[in-house]
């Protein structure tokens, strides 16, 4: 799982107001080398929460990412890197997402989140 | 121009869809204008089209999967000496370019519902000979490709549209599909398979009817073995899976057999993100759900049409929106022009702008709330309809002796416990996808989908789903059986997505459900198409003129 799916995904369990960002357990972090692609980085940049970016590639081991971002900062090929790093390139291969509020782990195995909910939380 | 469109013989329904949406992709608005060629019946492969320029269709034909060729056309007639009249009438600076002794060139002759031997080929190549050819023949790799094309009556019982006259075209080809794709990315060398994987020459016309482009971010809320994405990825999409079953999306086969391994397998950049995830309970971060009325106002006025570039719809949202700190390098990809075309249509740009610097202290938080929940250029899929594979939601139950209430999880099984899951009805998944397309699409993007519809009597009704955010601009229909067909559905998103709009659909899907979906449920489809045909009393003995009665013309059966 990318941390570009992370900053999508929310709990969705029934009752739990505010499910984003989920929390981020890790047991196994690759990188895989991923095209370098400025436009779709340009095209996802205002569609982020930074904050929730931020915090998830910290959990992940990388701390190049600017606490605060805006979108001048798109014209630096340096920050634009950084992003596509931090968005596409590290995976959270084995670990879970946790949920803000009731603590509910969403295993991710083998890179596949599983955010099927149980009988009791639909 | 009018140029000649020339089309594979099959899949009928999909042929001007495809165009269409591939002259819109490419950035030509208006909708085509057709006309039929002289005698021929609409099912015929002739068309012609009126395209803006060569450039246009060529990239057209050659994107497309079904479109043989799009020809320049030079000449056409009933009989060779028609042909030739019409030939020579054809404007001269027109044809002198292309007849230079620099060029070469290469005729083909060709017919539709005979094959010509290699000898008339050769005299109707020589009857040519008015036309004052001065470059080299060149059968391997010609500068000019010219086509003697020529359809008939054969009086073959073959199954092809009625000809009621002889009629003969010659024209310079343009550009035609590239149909090598087809045996590169057929099924059958694929290497992780599922029982309902989607054919590879649909799943490019799906992805060409979704507009898929480099850079563009396309979904698959049912994406099974990935098969519909394989076709986005080759266009260039940036892809994204969900799947409620997740042997299929995490495990496949084993390491090299697996959903990755299918993009592997040709080099395509992998999927952006695969989860197991459940349509009817998304998973997705909510984006802002109410917008102001006003907003909506201007968003349908202005983009009735829907001819401005997506970059100036999304910074006209983001201008006229009640949301603060938005300026105009917020909004990456729309450039100064738009800007201008922008303060043309709707004439506030300077009040915007002092708005805007007056409240700026608000965070980017706000601007990052109204993109997100527009993050998909579009949606394509397969959604299970119960024929060959039945859907599933989560909310399933333990049936545990005794136990009436719901299920609850014991805590010291929570980890590890495999949730069961509930049937998903066709009314109710169909309806999901809706919501979620309306809520995830950019504006004017694009949902593409396949919907079961049952045959009667050679009778389809075509009642498809409906949602205020949405306008159908194309429903393609595919003849699986005598009894059922399934329609590819091409809805393009025209309006935005906000709580009174999500009521009025809720409603437009109840009735939708009442009226047409319910005779497709409760195993009535699945039966209808595998339950066996019981034949009246007496009409065996009738086969055989049965057979003779049987209609020459098969039709969309093709």
């Amino acid at each position: 799982m990318r941390l570009f799916t992370h900053n999508m995904l929310s709990s969705n369990i029934k009752g739990v107001a505010n499910g984003f960002p989920l929390r981020i357990e890790v047991d196994q972090v690759v990188e895989k080398q991923v095209d370098f692609n400025p436009d779709f980085l340009k095209n996802m940049f205002p569609k982020l929460e930074w904050k929730a970016l931020v915090d998830a590639a910290r959990t992940m081991g990388y701390t190049e990412l600017p606490e605060e971002a805006d979108s001048s900062m798109l014209e630096s090929e340096e920050f634009l890197r950084k992003l596509h790093h931090a968005l596409l390139e590290l995976h959270l291969e084995e670990g879970a997402l946790v949920c803000p509020e009731t603590g509910r782990k969403f295993p991710v195995n083998k890179g596949i989140p599983n955010m099927l909910l149980h009988e009791d939380e639909v | 121009m009018w140029y000649l469109c020339v089309f594979f013989h099959r899949l009928l329904d999909y042929r001007r869809a495809e165009v269409e949406s591939l002259a819109e992709m490419l950035g030509f608005f208006p909708s085509l204008e057709w006309r039929l060629p002289e005698n021929q019946h609409p099912d015929s492969p002739f068309h012609l089209v009126n395209l803006p320029s060569e450039d246009v269709a060529r990239n057209i034909a050659n994107r497309s999967i079904l479109v043989k060729g799009i020809y320049e056309l030079w000449g056409e007639g009933s009989s060779l000496e028609q042909l030739e009249e019409s030939i020579k009438s054809y404007p001269e600076d027109r044809k002198l370019p292309y007849l230079t002794c620099e060029t070469t060139f290469k005729v083909t002759v060709d017919s539709f519902g005979k094959a010509i031997s290699f000898q008339e080929q050769n005299d109707r190549i020589k009857s040519l000979a008015y036309i004052p050819f001065k470059g080299r023949v060149n059968l391997k790799n010609p500068d000019i490709n010219f086509w003697l094309m020529e359809t008939d009556d054969y009086g073959a019982h073959n199954g092809l549209p009625p000809v009621v006259q002889r009629r003969i075209f010659f024209g310079r080809l343009v550009g035609g599909a590239d149909r090598k794709l087809l045996p590169t990315y057929e099924l059958k060398s694929r290497r992780y398979l599922g029982p309902t994987a989607m054919d590879a020459e649909v799943a490019f016309l799906m992805a060409n009817q979704a507009q898929v482009m480099p850079g563009k971010l396309v979904y698959d809320p049912f994406v099974g073995t990935g098969s519909i994405l394989v076709a986005a990825a080759h266009f260039g999409a940036m892809t994204m899976g969900a799947d409620i079953d997740i042997r299929a999306v995490r495990d496949g086969r084993g390491p090299d057999c697996n959903v990755w391994s299918n993009f592997k397998q040709y080099g395509l950049p992998l999927p952006v993100a695969l989860l197991r995830a459940d349509n009817n309970l998304p998973p997705w971060r909510p984006g802002l759900k109410e917008r102001l009325d006003h907003l909506l106002k201007i968003e349908t006025t202005l983009f009735k049409h829907c001819t401005l570039p997506r970059c100036v719809k999304d910074m006209v949202l983001v201008l006229v929106s009640p949301i603060p700190s938005i300026k105009e390098d917020d909004m990456p990809g729309a450039s100064a022009s738009a800007w201008t075309v922008l303060h043309k249509v709707t004439g506030k740009r300077s009040e915007t702008e002092e708005a805007l610097r007056n409240r700026n202290h608000a965070g980017p938080k706000h601007l990052t709330c109204l993109a997100a929940f527009i993050i998909f250029d579009a949606i394509i899929c397969d959604p299970p309809y119960g024929v060959r594979a039945g859907g599933r939601k989560s909310g399933g139950r333990k049936l545990l002796k005794g136990i009436v209430a719901p299920y609850t999880v014991p805590d010291d099984k929570r980890t590890g416990h495999i949730p069961s899951t509930a049937p998903y009805s066709l009314a109710e998944c169909v309806h999901d996808l809706l919501d979620l397309a309306a809520r995830m699409l950019v504006m004017g993007g694009r949902l593409v989908y396949f919907y079961p519809v049952l045959r009667e009597n050679d009778v389809v009704e075509n009642h498809f789903p409906e949602h205020p955010c949405f306008k159908l601009i194309a429903s393609s229909e595919q003849i699986l059986s005598s009894r059922y067909s399934r329609v590819l559905l091409t809805m393009v998103k025209t309006g935005s997505y906000t709580e009174k709009v999500a009521e009025a659909a809720t409603i437009k899907h109840q009735e939708f459900k009442e009226n047409y979906v319910k005779r497709l449920e409760d195993g009535n489809l699945h039966s209808s198409v595998f339950s066996p045909v019981h034949p009246q009393l007496g009409e065996e003995t009738d086969s055989k003129s049965c057979k003779e009665l049987k209609p020459k013309y098969r039709g969309k059966y093709v």
